[in-house]
């Protein structure tokens, strides 16, 4: 059959299930929304700036666990999408962004709204396209959605020109894709699964260090099903969150720069280290040669480039995590040599150890009368929310402190920007989270510094009516670097004072959306309750105390025992 | 210690900026580059030269099987093979070193290509250290100009 390149390019993305696409028009793309316009279930979310469309795309994939589409015009609309995909890159999001391209006759010539998308994105890319030859356009589509998902998932850029998708092409119905060059390894090698289950048959101290490849892989009830059967703490990194049940027993929150006290001295302590999907990031470890210095060290991940890269790992396993973790659930179930209870015991001293860490230091802030606290409003928010909202985060203070104080239960509940760290971020990914979930509660936890970086997507939010909320942790200052300023430059705030800032009341307003202000504590929760009971979008302005810390935390390049705590 | 790392990859446009862009990216170091079609035109052999510890070799070759367009990664240390690179050498001939500088030729196995009342343009093969001895044996004699190709590379057949 034969059809034009847009409209092939709308038959394969139903063929992936795309019922939702972020974008913004251009000359470059007309011809594809001009299909658009008559395609019947698919919904075109009208961003207000590229980036928005490309983070929406990634928190839409994240809490659908699907691939996430953006589509935008060539030029700037492509340049305007760079942090988007370079933050779904450090955070293996699974995204296919569709960029307009000028026509092929016209590559390389310097042409309006030209630029080669292809080449800036090459190093923040699982892999890129730029579609020359029209009969090239589906199968590059069908590979992009297999390369987005399998493996390591990752954002997947195609190049469109105008005259490709303007021209005829042959459409067929999909086959499997086959790639010479590219197989994922899925299944752990059972010879690895039996050296690491003997391993932690051994341990007297183990640790799980898990992160985002948990969620990515929904390996979230092996490795609860695996954690409870040893009796063994899990620790979670930034992107793990959600990956373990954050109230249980066994949960030691977050790990690293502002990790738990408990969590960073139970790592340094403990014997063994079990990291599954994590990659030892700088921001996990602190002081490399510091970071766990007496334990062995087992680590799964599907990605072998991240094995070994930071750390000299003992026994390494290339699988899919959720493949790994069941293969050693059934190792366990077999084995002879594993006595439930006798492990238990063994373990006891280890969790007692860990409990009187955590006595001595638990997560918390020193309340006050009069003034908000930050870490208070995360604590509402869960406690009104009993813990089932799917947050975003902008990128700083609101983002740590969202992450200590709002106890994950599930996976897909938590979408923030880590390995790129966006501020902007928040307020885009809520959009998606909203589209992908229309009937959950959705809150972006943001700073004020963050929120005015794609605050221009209220009118998106309006538009689509997506009731998100957004919680203002509002301090008047870009509150991290402030920190860092206060601890380690003697206070000197160079440029972290935001003195002229929006009445964000009056902001929301104006764009039809409910502005709430919260000054004092006892506001904090009529404020939350009416936000939560509106049918719109809603940013509750919280003024908190103006120098809150983010604690504990290690200092940038110290051991992460080196904590400096409330 | 220097590897000589042999890659076989899809002969796409790109494919060599994003070998390159791998290297550049992550601060490896690339001493020397040689990219050229093999008997199947759609795949391209790329051998390459670097310097680092066995942490960073295992991690450039990691990192360069994963790129989607790259088939296969062999780092030579792990066999053994033969290597040569080739050299264009324009050097300094006349009356009294023209005859002198055909014998050094000679010794090396060389060709002289073009010639002229006062120069002779050389070339030469073999290994780095090879092309590296003429080059020293030539250079008091005055080269003018000199070219010199990136290291190939190919694991030798099992003997048994």
């Amino acid at each position: 059959m034969k059809v034009t390149g847009a409209q092939a390019l709308m038959k394969c993305l139903k063929e992936q299930n795309v019922e939702v696409i972020f974008g913004f028009p251009g000359g470059a793309v007309i011809d594809i929304y001009d299909e658009i316009m008559r395609t019947e279930d698919l919904t075109h979310v009208l961003v207000r700036h590229e980036q928005a469309a490309v983070h929406a795309a990634d928190a839409y994939a994240r809490v659908k666990g699907d691939v996430g589409v953006a589509l935008v015009t060539s030029g700037p609309g492509a340049t305007n999408t760079v942090t988007g995909i370079a933050s779904a890159y450090l955070d293996s999001i699974p995204i296919v962004v569709f960029t307009g391209q000028v026509p092929t006759a016209l590559i390389g010539n310097d042409a309006f709204q030209e630029v080669d998308i292809v080449g800036i994105t090459r190093p923040c890319t699982k892999h890129n396209y730029l579609v020359k030859d029209p009969k090239d356009l589906i199968p590059t589509i069908r590979e992009a959605f297999h390369i987005a998902r399998t493996g390591r998932p990752g954002p997947v850029l195609i190049d469109l020109p105008k005259d490709v998708v303007a021209a005829m092409v042959e459409y067929n119905e999909p086959q499997p894709v086959k790639m010479r060059t590219y197989r994922p390894t899925y299944e752990p090698h059972p010879g690895q699964i039996e050296k690491a289950c003997k391993a932690i048959l051994k341990a007297k101290k183990p640790v799980f260090y898990i992160g985002g490849g948990v969620i990515l892989s929904n390996a979230n009830e092996e490795l609860t099903e695996l954690s409870r059967k040893l009796s063994i703490p899990v620790t979670m990194t930034l992107m793990g969150l959600g990956g373990f049940p954050g109230t249980d027993p066994l949960s030691m929150g977050m790990l690293g720069m502002h990790g738990t006290y408990y969590a960073n001295m139970a790592v340094a302590h403990s014997d063994l280290l079990i990291a599954v999907g994590a990659r030892f990031d700088d921001r996990v470890t602190g002081r490399i040669d510091a970071f766990a210095p007496g334990a062995k060290i087992i680590h799964i991940d599907i990605d072998p480039t991240s094995i070994s890269k930071n750390v000299t790992v003992d026994i390494p396993i290339v699988a899919d995590c959720k493949h790994a973790v069941a293969a050693m659930n059934s190792w366990f179930n077999r084995s002879k040599d594993f006595d439930r209870g006798a492990v238990a015991e063994m373990h006891a001293p280890w969790l007692e150890m860990i409990k009187e860490w955590k006595d001595k230091h638990p997560l918390g802030y020193a309340e006050e009368k009069d003034v908000i606290k930050p870490q208070f409003v995360v604590q509402k928010l869960h406690e009104l929310t009993q813990g089932n909202a799917l947050i975003t985060t902008e990128v700083g203070q609101n983002q740590m402190w969202a992450a200590q104080f709002y106890h994950f239960n599930k996976p897909r509940s938590f979408m923030t920007s880590g390995g790129l760290g966006v501020m902007g971020y928040g307020f885009p990914a809520a959009i998606g989270a909203q589209m992908a979930a229309p009937d959950r509660t959705v809150i972006d936890i943001a700073g004020d510094g963050s929120i005015q970086m794609n605050i221009q997507e209220l009118a998106t939010a309006r538009q689509y009516h997506c009731p998100v909320k957004i919680a203002i942790l509002n301090n008047n200052y870009l509150g991290m670097v402030r920190q860092w300023q206060e601890l380690f430059y003697d206070k000197r705030y160079s440029n972290t004072t935001l003195d002229t800032a929006p009445d964000f009341v009056l902001l929301a307003q104006a764009y039809g959306a409910v502005g709430l202000r919260a000054t004092k504590p006892s506001e904090v929760e009529p404020v939350i309750k009416e936000a939560l009971a509106t049918d719109n979008v809603v940013i509750m302005d919280f003024v908190i105390s103006r120098e809150e810390g983010v604690y504990p935390m290690v200092p940038a390049g110290k051991a992460t025992t080196e904590m400096l705590l409330v | 210690m220097k590897h000589t790392i042999s890659v076989l990859l899809q002969n796409k446009p790109g494919v060599l900026s994003r070998v390159t862009g791998l290297f550049s990216g992550r601060g490896y170091n690339i001493e020397s580059l040689a990219v050229n079609r093999t008997l199947d035109p759609e795949v391209s052999c790329l051998t390459l030269v670097s310097d680092g510890d066995d942490g960073i070799i295992e991690q450039i070759t990691k990192q360069l099987h994963k790129l989607i367009d790259v088939i296969k990664v062999t780092d030579m240390a792990e066999t053994d093979f033969v290597e040569r690179e080739m050299a264009l050498i324009r050097v300094k001939a006349e009356a009294g070193t023209r005859a002198e500088v055909l014998r050094i030729i000679d010794i090396f196995r060389g060709k002289v290509v073009d010639v002229s009342p006062r120069t002779y343009a050389i070339e030469v093969t073999g290994d780095e250290d090879k092309i590296q001895a003429i080059i020293d044996i030539l250079k008091p004699i005055g080269i003018q100009e000199i070219v010199r190709t990136g290291t190939i590379a190919m694991a030798r057949a099992k003997k048994n």
